[in-house]
C-alpha cells in the first residue's frame, strides 16, 4: 500500500510550504512510522518530536492530521492523501515540531 | 552577546527573556527519568541548587515512562520478606557477576524509596488495605508492587515530576542535549550542551554532575526503548575518561510483542498479563517448549534462548517468534485483570479470547554500564552516575522488577552524595566548546537504522565470533565526528549526534561480547555454549585516544 503524506515544512519567520511524499506502508502502520520512513529514505532534515515511538506514553508527538489534533504514533496511515501540520496554537519550532514544554522548563 | 547566568533556584514562572548563553549550578543532573528526578530531589534536599536537564521534555521521555510492569521491593506487605531475600534472588539471577555492594544498595534502600513515593501519592495497587505484591519470575516470593493498569512507569514519572516541580531549588530545562562532559585537569566541571530547538551551544558549569541517561537498547532494531536510549551516558562517560563494565550484557525481554501490529502500547506489555493470568507460550506445533505448564516461571535469559532456538529449529510463529495464548481465560477474567487495556487491544483488532498473539525477544535493558562505587562516584572526580546508566548491580542478567528500584535507589544516593560534594566545592569556570568537525556525507537517520539492523542480527541474544567480527567491521567503518548544528532545530544534526554515540557504544558491546568466550546470562555464544568459571569476572572498557581498550 502507498500513503500520500502532504507535510508542512518551515521555520519561524519564513513562509512555509507543503512537501508531498509517497510512503509505502503495511496495514496497521502509523503516521509516525510514515514520517520516520521519510526521514530515513528521503530527507533526514524533516523534524518531528517524539520519544517513546509507538507506546503513546511520552505524549510528545501531537500534530495535526487533516486539521485534527492527534498523536502521530497512534493515527494509522491510509491510502488517501493525509495532510500533516504542526499544532496551530503552539509556538512553531520547525516543520512538525512546536514548543510544548511548560514555560518554566524552557532554556 | 551578554552571558546571563541562570539562577537554578529562580522561582517557576519567572521572567524569561531569551535563551541563556550559559548556566551554572551546584549539581547538574543529565536525564529526567526516575533516576535523574530522584537524584534531583535528593540533591535539593541536601541543600544544593540543581539543574535538571533532558534532551527531550522533563519527565516524559526516557525508559521510566515506558515501564508498564512491576517494581521489586521487599516491603513484605503481601507476605513476610526481608531485603536479604531480595538480594539473594538478585545475585542468583546475575549468574555470578553482580557487584554485591551495588545489588545490596538496590535491595536495602528499595523499601524506603517505594514507601516515600507511596507518601507522595503514587497509588501503588492495594488489596485489603496493604500494597498488592505479585510473584514475578526469579523471585522466591510475592515481592513486586505495581500501579494498575499497566501504569507503573507513567505513575513513577508523574509522581517524581510533580515532586520536582514543587522544589524551587530545582531548575528544569528540556530540549537540552548534552554533547560532552566538561573535564578540566581530570576533574568533571559540568557539561557542554546544545539547545536543540535553536542550535545554540550552552555550557553548563557544575560543581558535581550526575549522568542519569538510561541504557542503550536503541542500538537494536527490535527494542522497547524510547528514542533517547542510544547509550548517550556511556559515550559521555567514556569520553570523559570513566570506565564502563559488563557492556556485553544486554537483556532481551523474551516476550516482546511481535504481531499483529499493535500501537499505543508498550511492546513489553504482555508481562503483567502473564503475572496475573499465566498464559501459555507455544511453538508452531502448538506445544509448550519451556517447562512452565501455563505458569510464568522462566527467567528472561532462559526464555529468550528457548524462543530463539525454537525459531532456529523451524518451529517459530509466522513472523519469527512464538505464540502466546490466553485462550484459557474467559472474557470476564481478562476484563477484571486488565480493565481498559482490553478495549485498547480491541482497538488494535486483538481479541485474546479467540486468538493467540506472536511474541519474540526484544532489547529491553542493559546490565552493564558506568563503573561506580556505592556512592555512585565514577572514576572521574565530581562525576556521578545513577540508574540503568550504572553497571554492576544486575550482573549478567537482571531480575524482573529491579530496574525502577535501581533507578530510584541509585538516584537518591547519587543526589545526596553529589550535593555533599558540591557543598565543599567552588564553582568552576567553564568556557564554551566549539564543535567544528565537517558534516559527514551520509543520511544519519538511515545509518542509524542500518546499525540497528546489524546489531540485532550479529550482537543480539545469540552470538558467534563470525557475526561479532562482521558487526565490528561495520561499526569501525562508521566514523562520525560531531559538527556544529545549523541555526534553528537541526533534526539531521541530532541524528549525527546520536549516530556518533551509538557507534561508540556499539563498539564497546561488540568488543566485550567477542572477548567473552563463554555463555552466561544474557550473553549467549553459539560457538561457546557453556559457562566457564574462568570467565566469572567482569570486563572493563576505557577509551585510549580513539580506541576502546578492554581489560
Amino acid at each position: 500500500m502507498q500513503a500520500k503524506l502532504k507535510v508542512w515544512r518551515g521555520a519561524p519567520g519564513a513562509a512555509g510550504r507543503y512537501e508531498n511524499y509517497d510512503v509505502p506502508f503495511e496495514q496497521g502502520q502509523t503516521v509516525l512510522d510514515g514520517v520516520r520512513w521519510i526521514r530515513v529514505h528521503r530527507d533526514p532534515s524533516l523534524a518531528i518530536r517524539f520519544s517513546c515511538i509507538n507506546a503513546n506514553a511520552c505524549k510528545e508527538c501531537m500534530i495535526q492530521v487533516d486539521g485534527k489534533t492527534v498523536y502521530a504514533c497512534t493515527t494509522r496511515m491510509t491510502e488517501a492523501e493525509m495532510t500533516l501540520e504542526p499544532l496551530p496554537n503552539k509556538p512553531l519550532v520547525k516543520d512538525l515540531v512546536t514548543e510544548i514544554a511548560p514555560p518554566d522548563e524552557r532554556a | 552577546m551578554t552571558a546571563v547566568p541562570a539562577k537554578a533556584g529562580a522561582p517557576p514562572g519567572g521572567a524569561r527573556k531569551k535563551i541563556r548563553a550559559w548556566m551554572e549550578t551546584d549539581v547538574l543532573v543529565i536525564g529526567a527519568g526516575a533516576a535523574g528526578m530522584y537524584a534531583a530531589i535528593a540533591a535539593a534536599r541536601g541543600g544544593a541548587r540543581v539543574l535538571l536537564v533532558d534532551r527531550s521534555l522533563i519527565g516524559r521521555g526516557g525508559a521510566t515512562v515506558m515501564a508498564q510492569m512491576t517494581v521489586a521491593v521487599a516491603v513484605g506487605e503481601e507476605e513476610p520478606d526481608h531485603w536479604e531475600h531480595h538480594l539473594a534472588d538478585t545475585l542468583k539471577a546475575g549468574r555470578g557477576l553482580c557487584d554485591p555492594a551495588l545489588s545490596q544498595l538496590l535491595c536495602e534502600d528499595g523499601p524506603d524509596c517505594i514507601r516515600e513515593m507511596d507518601g507522595w501519592g503514587i497509588g501503588w495497587a492495594r488489596r485489603d488495605g496493604h500494597m498488592a505484591q505479585v510473584h514475578a519470575p526469579g523471585h522466591d516470593r510475592k515481592r513486586c508492587v505495581y500501579v494498575d493498569f499497566l501504569n507503573t512507569g507513567p505513575a513513577v514519572s508523574k509522581t517524581l515530576r510533580a515532586r520536582v516541580q514543587r522544589m524551587p531549588e530545582i531548575r528544569r530545562v528540556g530540549d537540552l542535549l548534552v554533547t560532552d562532559i566538561a573535564v578540566r585537569d581530570g576533574v568533571c566541571v559540568g557539561a557542554h550542551a546544545v539547545h536543540v530547538s535553536t542550535g545554540r551551544a550552552v555550557p553548563l558549569a557544575a560543581k558535581a554532575t550526575i549522568i542519569a541517561t538510561g541504557g542503550l537498547t536503541r542500538l537494536y532494531a527490535r527494542n522497547s526503548a524510547s528514542i533517547n536510549m542510544g547509550g548517550d551516558g556511556y559515550a559521555l562517560a567514556l569520553r570523559a575518561g570513566a570506565e564502563l563494565i559488563d557492556m556485553e550484557f544486554v537483556q532481551f525481554f523474551p516476550i516482546g510483542h511481535l504481531a499483529p501490529r499493535l500501537v499505543g502500547m508498550d511492546p513489553i506489555m504482555w508481562d503483567p498479563f502473564r503475572y496475573k493470568l499465566g498464559g501459555r507460550l507455544l511453538n508452531s506445533d502448538g506445544r509448550e517448549f519451556l517447562p512452565e505448564a501455563g505458569k510464568y516461571t522462566s527467567a528472561r535469559d532462559i526464555a529468550t534462548y528457548g524462543i530463539l532456538k525454537e525459531v532456529e529449529a523451524g518451529r517459530g510463529s509466522p513472523h519469527g517468534g512464538a505464540w502466546l495464548s490466553f485462550q484459557h481465560c474467559g472474557e470476564a477474567e481478562l476484563r477484571s485483570a486488565f480493565g481498559p487495556v482490553i478495549d485498547r487491544l480491541a482497538a488494535n483488532g486483538i481479541d485474546l479470547t479467540r486468538q493467540n498473539i506472536e511474541v519474540a525477544p526484544i532489547a529491553h535493558y542493559h546490565m552493564g554500564g558506568i563503573r561506580t562505587d556505592t556512592d555512585m562516584r565514577t572514576s572521574v572526580p565530581h562525576l556521578f552516575a545513577a540508574g540503568e546508566a550504572v553497571g554492576g548491580a544486575n550482573g549478567a542478567n537482571r531480575l524482573s522488577g529491579n530496574a525502577i528500584t535501581e533507578a530510584v535507589t541509585f538516584g537518591r544516593r547519587a543526589g545526596a552524595r553529589a550535593a555533599a560534594l558540591a557543598s565543599q566545592t567552588a564553582m568552576p569556570a567553564l568556557a564554551s566548546a566549539r564543535l567544528d568537525a565537517k558534516r559527514p556525507d551520509l543520511n544519519p537517520a538511515a545509518a542509524i537504522v542500518e546499525l540497528q539492523r546489524v546489531m540485532n542480527r550479529d550482537v543480539g541474544p545469540l552470538r558467534t565470533a563470525a557475526g561479532l567480527q562482521r558487526a565490528l567491521a561495520h561499526i569501525q567503518g562508521l566514523d562520525v565526528p560531531l559538527p556544529a548544528p545549523h541555526e534553528g532545530l537541526d533534526a539531521e544534526w541530532v541524528d549525527i549526534h546520536d549516530l556518533r554515540n551509538m557507534r561508540l557504544v556499539a563498539e564497546c558491546v561488540t568488543r566485550a561480547a567477542l572477548a567473552r568466550e563463554e555463555s552466561r546470562g544474557a550473553h549467549q555464544r553459539d560457538d561457546f555454549p557453556e559457562g566457564d568459571t574462568r570467565w566469572q569476572r567482569r570486563q572493563a572498557i576505557r577509551l585510549e585516544g580513539n580506541t576502546c581498550k578492554l581489560s
